[in-house]
């Protein structure tokens, strides 16, 4: 609500010649407005609580005991156990053992993609050459891609060749769709950084390696981290594109999916909570840092 | 673009962009080269397959699964549109609303998709079960018939795609709403808007794009999905993505595939280049 400026005087002209905000006008009556508030905030609670309805669900049914079943669903209430947490692989090790595939691939995909995604994000926003919009359309076509011509897209590319599917070209895959990310997650944090700053470091004899690390790197590693993070998160949980590259390997996400039609075990949702928990944990001490990193800037 | 900052670099950039784009240009663009010879071969007995530009291949695609293509549209369209209704007011509440607590808001959106894909919509089949809650009270309240269901049914699988695919719609109307100068609200109720004619006159153009490429970032995953029919649905419930997984992996049909792979392919394609047309790939990329 905008209060009208000026004298008691002024004030009331204005109100005859437009006209009250309260009553006159075109102005919504207040309790139009009242009721369009409310339904809007309800409707947001409505859409948290179907986003968060399944989360819960995976929490609540990590408890679940279902102990002494050969082929346990996860899908009704049994009771309350601690045991599935205290054993989280106990009975599945073949769960733990596809977790592991699956985080070692998310690290390395990840790495490698940050790095060359972050190098074609600078290049972008710091120089200009011919074929930069052939570049920008490179990098989206991927994402407007559907997974799964990726994927068969990809296995045909090593069916041709003979190439034996496996660990190495779950890598190639996933760096393929990361890099992409990277590139535009990098590109979107540094957009309008004053680059000059380097030729300051440069002018003040600084040699090209020091100014990297010194000029260079603090201006854009907050944007590179939050792309490893995102590149980790979309690699660990890809199954279209994987399970097309796979071969033999077995990452976490394929072996729900080829386990769900004979046992859907509670330790799923452990792990699934787990990785909820981590990542919270990561966001929001990221979050907590940069605040006080700001807040420590900001005061010198 | 930086603009001003920005420099000519001579052979630096080149160098810079060649690990990623050659990256892409091997493992991205030359698939689709091979997923089109695939597609114009035939299979032996044994599963080889030999280049005989067999064009046939297209159209026994189209005629063979022309219901699953058209299932697979329909069900995008349709999880697309709830995207917008449920992803509309939500980014709107949020950017208007949310005051201090924006960036907080805007991340309880993201948080659910931390977990694994696959679990969640695991979550979903223990949610709409039979024997659940939420299929008891919808039966009690008469939405559903005594003996009805949930799972396996076209409106699971909808619902999953909606619910896998709704931060994409949230977060791009989200930023195009939260650029939306203020002033330009205080202008119309100035000018005697009342806030519904402010609405559609000014914030809904506005965040049109943002809309578009909600749109975009929700169809073509959803079009090309075979998870959530897979967990969620039945055999009636097919769409594309399960004949393209099951032609592969399976029956290692490996030309049919590739065929309705290719297809498929081509007309996101289109669909994109459209819109990027029109609108540029700018807002596509948050």
């Amino acid at each position: 609500m905008t209060a009208i400026e000026g004298t008691p005087a002024v004030q009331e002209h204005v109100r005859a010649t437009v006209g009250s905000s309260r009553a006159g006008g075109r102005y919504a009556p207040r309790w139009v407005r009242r009721l369009g508030n409310g339904l809007l905030n309800g409707w947001a609670v409505v859409a948290y609580v179907y986003l968060f309805a399944p989360i819960v669900v995976i929490v609540i049914f990590s408890f679940n005991n279902l102990n002494g079943i050969t082929h346990p669903f996860n899908y009704t209430w049994r009771g309350f156990t601690f045991s599935n947490w205290a054993h989280p692989f106990g009975k599945f090790p073949e769960l733990g053992r596809a977790m592991v595939e699956s985080l070692k691939i998310a690290f390395i995909a990840s790495l490698v993609a940050t790095v060359m995604g972050s190098l074609v994000a600078i290049a972008l926003s710091r120089y200009r050459f011919r074929g930069g919009a052939v570049v920008n359309l490179l990098l989206v076509l991927p994402l407007t891609t559907p997974e799964i011509c990726l994927g068969s897209s990809l296995l045909t590319l090593f069916l041709t060749r003979g190439v034996a599917l496996g660990f190495v070209t779950i890598l190639i895959a996933h760096i393929m769709f990361c890099v992409s990310f990277v590139a535009l997650t990098v590109k979107a944090r540094i957009r309008g950084f004053d680059w000059t700053l380097e030729d300051a470091a440069m002018d003040l004899g600084a040699p090209p390696l020091r100014t990297f690390r010194k000029v260079t790197m603090p201006l854009i590693m907050p944007g590179v981290i939050a792309a490893f993070m995102l590149s980790f998160s979309l690699s660990i949980d890809d199954y279209i594109i994987t399970v097309f590259n796979a071969g033999n390997t077995v990452t976490f996400p394929i072996q729900i999916f080829t386990e769900q039609k004979i046992a859907v075990p509670p330790q799923i949702d452990v792990l699934a909570s787990m990785i909820l928990f981590v990542s919270i944990a990561l966001i929001g001490g990221g979050t907590a840092f940069r605040l006080l990193r700001e807040n420590r800037l900001r005061s010198t | 673009m930086a603009g001003e900052a920005q420099r000519k670099g001579g052979f630096t950039p080149y160098a810079l962009l060649a690990p990623g784009m050659i990256w892409l240009i091997l493992f991205f663009m030359l698939p689709v080269w091979f997923l089109l010879q695939t597609a114009l071969s035939k299979a032996d007995a044994v599963g080889n397959t030999s280049f005989v530009w067999k064009w046939s291949n297209f159209s026994d695609s189209w005629s063979l699964y022309q219901h699953q293509y058209l299932l697979s549209f329909r069900y995008a369209f349709i999880a697309t549109l709830l995207c917008i209704a449920i992803g509309y007011p939500l980014a709107y509440a949020i950017a208007f609303r949310g005051g201090r607590y924006k960036n907080l808001l805007l991340g309880l959106v993201v948080v659910p998709f931390f977990t694994s894909y696959l679990v969640r919509t695991l979550a979903w089949k223990t949610i709409l079960q039979d024997q659940g809650p939420f299929v008891r009270m919808l039966r009690d309240i008469h939405v559903l018939s005594a003996n009805g269901h949930l799972l396996s049914t076209s409106w699971a699988v909808i619902g999953g795609l909606t619910y896998n695919f709704l931060p994409f719609m949230v977060l791009p109307i989200y930023v195009s709403l939260e650029k939306i100068d203020v002033r330009l609200l205080d202008a119309a109720r100035d000018l005697f808007s009342n806030p519904f004619r402010a609405f559609r006159k000014v914030v809904l153009p506005l965040s049109l794009p943002g809309i578009f490429a909600g749109s975009l970032l929700v169809f073509i995953p959803a079009a090309g999905d075979f998870v959530n029919s897979a967990l969620l649905g039945s055999p009636q419930t097919r769409m594309i993505g399960n004949v393209v997984q099951g032609n592969f992996l399976e029956t290692l049909d490996y030309p049919s595939a590739a065929a309705i792979s290719f297809v498929l392919m081509a007309i996101i394609t289109v669909l994109v280049l459209g819109y990027s047309k029109l609108l540029g790939t700018e807002d596509l990329t948050v």
